[in-house]
């Protein structure tokens, strides 16, 4: 006995980039005439991992390449990864809307796919055609929709609206009924695509409460795909992580979720040198995100105190001169600071020096904040050219400062700083 | 279907979703299975065409009024074409019903994985659904055309006693299908074939145009007679079915059971050939569609 559902064995995709045409006829033929003589398709030993940043030399790219994995009966499996990681071609290999180019899946059970909602939706039809209609395409039987009718029609809130074309629904309606067909399929595995990333909140609240249901009451098995690391920390029991079409990582969602994170954070640079502007007198010469111990780090806790470093090197001596930056956080200011703020000097003789400011802990909130440099004459002269953002850090929740800090993230904690400002308590 | 709660045979697996199926992989039972959803496009197909006009599935009637009275003007006037002693009027709308029929589904059909690329791509179902829905909600427009045809020869049977109701009309259905069966067989070979190359979508439109000719559709097969191309048009696996129709509804025509059967043979490998094609098609065409 075996409790496993779906088995992934060597899944591997090759697409060709480019466009049809003469080309691709050449490729055909050839391949055509390989598997005539009982040989193997001469494409598949090229090709090169799917990195779609830089420029490749092999017209072929693997999406996918040799993914292994198991999901057993009832565990939420999220699937984590960039854009262009894989996650929607394993989907779509899943669903059998394409085949993989090697490999062998076997799965157990009925699968229904919900790479979008609204699949085939018709808008010449009624709200009651459509969700026929809609239903039957997923795989259900009309008996099935019948039974589930009343309830997908009270689950969209369109009551109303049933006999009308869906082309007169606002979007939010024709969404909450899309959605609401689909919630209510009954299949042994469900396999998900960031279809929850549309309606407004109230309504993705209740599409991830319905799909919780499903997963944990109902015992179904899902697939899901998400950007929202939140909703799929709360859905997933596991997870696995694709980068650039393999698999690097599985196991718990809350580990695969930390690995992603710590992945993705590499990208961001503690360090900037600049290599315009360096012919005039005074330049600046480089930024630094720096921790309490003056090693440069992206990661840092609310808690912590992060260094902002500037260093500068003046060749004609200049008066009033500022140095500081713009702290920018979901592309908003979230503050300026500058050393002239402080009172600090602002006449340099010839050499180089640094400036560094201290951003205190228990200051920013939680997210991503970058550095974007101001460095002037004072009502002079800009002088630095670059409009770009040139270091960036990563702040998490400090959760162990108060038993309340320990549900909060910067999802349900808003603002571009969290300051723990003194209050005073009294009775009165 | 495996419940979920039955101990299930590690090697009992419902499903293997692998790069290559099998040959004969024609997947009927699957077919069979969203039967429920095969009725709903075919009522898709219907209502929605009629949404938003008034005259609904009426326009059906304009188009073969339309195209009879030029027939009538062109080759029966004009060239003088005979119609094998059938009044003319019945005799042009019973060839272009049929012919509709066939040129509908085969155009309809030829379109099957460009046109709905959109749904396949985000859902699995057997794909083979879409062109049997297309074949079947064309049959509706084929009945309305036929139910004109029925008026007519009913106005025509009262004023000159021409025609009745005759055993041959149990032909009608068989021939029908036969053509439905050639539209969808060449019609599923000819999407398969367009999913990466387009060449042969600008093709078709207009050689269905060119096939109607070489069809008795605007003249009789007797009138070849003698004439040194009349074997080429016998060739035609459509040349029989439609001489049959006449045959059948008004009891002249040139029918030999050999065309037929030859026409039945060349439906029954084009059919097949063409879900051989279609059933490798389908798994990957979202690739390169």
């Amino acid at each position: 006995m075996s409790d496993i559902v779906i088995k992934v064995e060597n899944i591997s995709k090759q697409y060709r980039l480019g466009t049809v045409g003469t080309g691709s006829l050449a490729h055909d033929l050839n391949r055509t005439w390989y598997r005539m003589r009982g040989k193997e398709d001469p494409y598949l030993k090229i090709g090169e991992a799917n990195d779609r940043t830089v420029k490749g030399s092999s017209e072929y790219v693997w999406a996918l390449k040799d993914i292994n994995f198991e999901v057993k009966q009832g565990e939420v499996l999220g699937i984590i990864g960039r854009n262009g990681a894989g996650k929607s071609t394993l989907l779509k290999i899943l669903s059998r809307t394409t085949t993989p180019t090697t490999g062998k899946i076997k799965i157990k059970g009925r699968v229904a796919s919900l790479l979008e909602v609204g699949t085939g939706f018709h808008p010449e039809l009624s709200g009651r055609e459509n969700i026929f209609l809609n239903g039957a395409i997923l795989g259900m039987t009309r008996h099935e929709i019948k039974s589930k009718f009343d309830e997908i029609v009270d689950f969209a809130g369109v009551e109303r609206y049933i006999d009308t074309p869906v082309k007169r629904y606002s979007s939010g309606m024709y969404v909450r009924l899309a959605f609401g067909v689909a919630a209510h399929l009954e299949p042994e595995i469900l396999i998900v695509d960031e279809v929850l990333a549309v309606g407004d909140i109230e309504f993705q609240k209740k599409a991830l409460g319905k799909m919780k249901d499903v997963s944990t009451k109902e015992g179904r098995t899902v697939l899901f795909v998400s950007h929202n690391l939140s909703s799929l920390k709360s859905l997933c029991t596991k997870g696995l992580l694709l980068i650039n079409g393999e698999v690097v990582s599985e196991g718990s969602i809350n580990s695969t979720i930390n690995e992603y994170e710590k992945r993705i954070s590499k990208r961001l640079d503690s360090q900037w040198v600049n290599k315009f502007d360096r012919d005039n007198a005074i330049y600046l010469d480089s930024v630094y995100i720096l921790d309490s111990d003056q090693f440069q780090r992206t990661n840092f806790l609310t808690s912590e105190d992060v260094f902002i470093k500037f260093k500068i090197e003046v060749k004609q001596p200049h008066k009033y001169v500022k140095v500081g930056f713009d702290l920018i956080r979901n592309n908003e200011i979230a503050f300026r600071s500058q050393q002239v703020d402080a009172g600090n000097i602002s006449s340099f003789d010839v050499g180089k020096f640094s400036l560094t400011c201290v951003v205190p802990g228990n200051l920013l909130n939680e997210g991503t904040y970058s550095v974007k440099p101001q460095f002037s004459i004072h009502c002079v002269k800009n002088l630095v050219t670059t409009d770009e953002y040139v270091a960036e850090f990563n702040v998490k929740m400090d959760t162990t400062l108060t038993e309340f800090h320990a549900v909060l993230h910067e999802n349900n904690h808003p603002g571009n700083l969290f300051p723990v400002l003194k209050w005073e308590v009294i009775e009165i | 279907m495996n419940t979920t709660d039955t101990i299930i045979e590690d090697d009992q697996w419902d499903q293997i979703i692998e790069p290559r199926g099998k040959l004969l992989d024609l997947n009927l039972k699957e077919v069979w299975r969203y039967r429920d959803l095969l009725w709903l496009f075919v009522k898709r197909d219907f209502t929605a065409q009629y949404k938003q006009t008034i005259l609904g599935p009426l326009w059906h009637f304009i188009q073969p009024i339309f195209t009879t009275v030029m027939f009538l003007l062109v080759f029966g006037k004009i060239a003088n074409i005979p119609t094998d002693g059938i009044e003319a009027i019945p005799f042009y709308m019973s060839g272009i019903a049929i012919w509709n029929y066939f040129s509908s589904c085969l155009t309809a059909t030829s379109n099957t994985f460009v046109a709905n690329a959109g749904i396949f791509g985000k859902v699995y179902f057997p794909r083979l659904v879409i062109p049997l829905s297309t074949v079947m909600s064309n049959i509706v427009k084929f009945g309305i055309q036929f139910l004109l045809l029925l008026a007519v020869m009913a106005w025509y049977g009262y004023q000159t006693g021409h025609f009745h109701f005759a055993s041959t009309w149990l032909l009608l259905p068989l021939l029908v299908l036969m053509m439905a069966g050639l539209g969808l067989g060449l019609g599923i070979i000819i999407s398969s074939l367009t999913t990466k190359y387009r060449d042969f979508n600008v093709l078709i439109s207009f050689a269905v145009q060119l096939l109607m000719y070489a069809s008795p559709v605007v003249y009789p097969l007797s009138f070849l007679k003698g004439k040194s191309y009349a074997a080429w048009i016998a060739w035609n696996p459509l040349t029989p079915i439609v001489e049959a129709f006449r045959f059948a509804l008004f009891g002249r025509g040139t029918v030999d059971t050999a065309g037929l059967l030859f026409s039945g043979g060349f439906i029954v490998i084009v059919l097949f050939l063409g879900m051989l094609i279609f059933s490798k098609v389908e798994r990957t065409f979202m690739d390169t569609v």
